[in-house]
């Protein structure tokens, strides 16, 4: 018997995923909850590295592991005194949540299993030696076509070069997002300059 | 463990990533924890649009950009939803989100 050792790995990365996402739920302690982020955000990037997407697997690393979960655990840090560490839920909120998951993770799971939705298995994996994705992204964003060919239905066949898309405006977008956000978070974030006398 | 994975085992865990991230918000007090249920939904998103980008070949750059993107976005949200979480912990010393009721009609 071979094992398809593509299908066991992703088992064992998507098992070890969802018990960690499982773990982010049920710890109190909020610092073991930001611990039991990182493996599950790690895993997540496992899984994109198996699915054929190695550029947004290592961007997941980069910046979620690397970045996002540094900046949680730093306002972990910053408020994690006293009470605020294991901070109890009531029971009965339990109660009520856990039915709700389960019943929203049961509609979930039969949608999908009775969904009608149905892709022939793709092209083997490249090797990640060969992959192109990086390429691809990269000339996606500065905006040559790297989208299916979309033909103008007015035309006629061959009259114009069909259009591809790309993801120049979006990137802008994003950028400009980013500054907004960076200016916002830091006038958000600075330190105060107390007013004499007021506090 | 002969197959290969399909696109609906991809779905099963994104899923469960939504679920468990959606009852972390609803169920945590802290509001970091709050936050981090919300990275968890978002992985949730992405773990689809890479999955989907990966089985729908009409789909295969979009699913990854919208994936880039997601992420972009996740941590544009964290820096600004923890600036304000350390602002309220400033002014009213507790990240209790059930004492922000100031705003409360």
């Amino acid at each position: 018997m071979d094992i398809n050792f593509h299908t066991f790995f992703f088992y064992l990365i998507a098992i070890l995923t969802g018990i960690c996402a499982i773990g982010v739920v049920v710890t109190r302690n909020i610092v073991r909850s930001a611990a039991w982020l990182l493996f599950t955000l790690a895993g997540t990037a496992g899984i994109f590295f198996l699915l054929n997407a190695d550029f947004v697997g290592a961007t997941q690393l980069l910046i979620y592991v690397g970045g996002t979960l540094v900046l949680v655990v730093f306002g972990v840090m910053l408020t994690a005194q006293g009470p605020f560490i294991s901070m109890k839920t009531g029971a009965a909120e339990w109660v009520i949540s856990t039915i709700v998951g389960i019943v929203l993770y049961s509609a979930l799971t039969y949608s999908i299993f009775t969904s009608s939705l149905y892709f022939p298995n793709p092209p083997h994996a490249d090797d990640p030696a060969d992959s192109r994705n990086s390429v691809k992204l990269g000339m996606g964003f500065l905006g040559l076509g790297v989208g299916p060919e979309y033909h103008e239905p007015s035309d006629k066949v061959g009259a114009t070069p069909p259009v591809r898309t790309s993801y120049l405006l979006p990137f802008e977008i994003v950028s400009v997002h980013l500054l907004v956000v960076l200016i916002g978070a830091a006038y958000l974030a600075r330190a105060k300059r107390r007013r004499g006398g007021a506090s | 463990m002969t197959d290969p994975i399909g696109l609906n085992h991809c779905l099963y865990l994104g899923a469960l990533l939504f679920v468990c991230g959606a009852v972390c918000m609803a169920t945590k007090r802290n509001a970091i924890g709050v936050l981090m249920g919300v990275e968890l939904v978002l992985n949730g998103a992405n773990v689809n649009f890479v999955a989907f980008a990966r089985f729908n070949p009409a789909f295969q750059m979009e699913g990854q950009m919208f994936a880039l993107f997601v992420i972009v976005m996740a941590a544009a949200e964290a820096a600004v939803a923890l600036a304000i979480v350390l602002n309220f912990y400033n002014n009213h010393m507790t990240v209790d989100v059930d004492t922000a009721e100031e705003l409360k009609g």
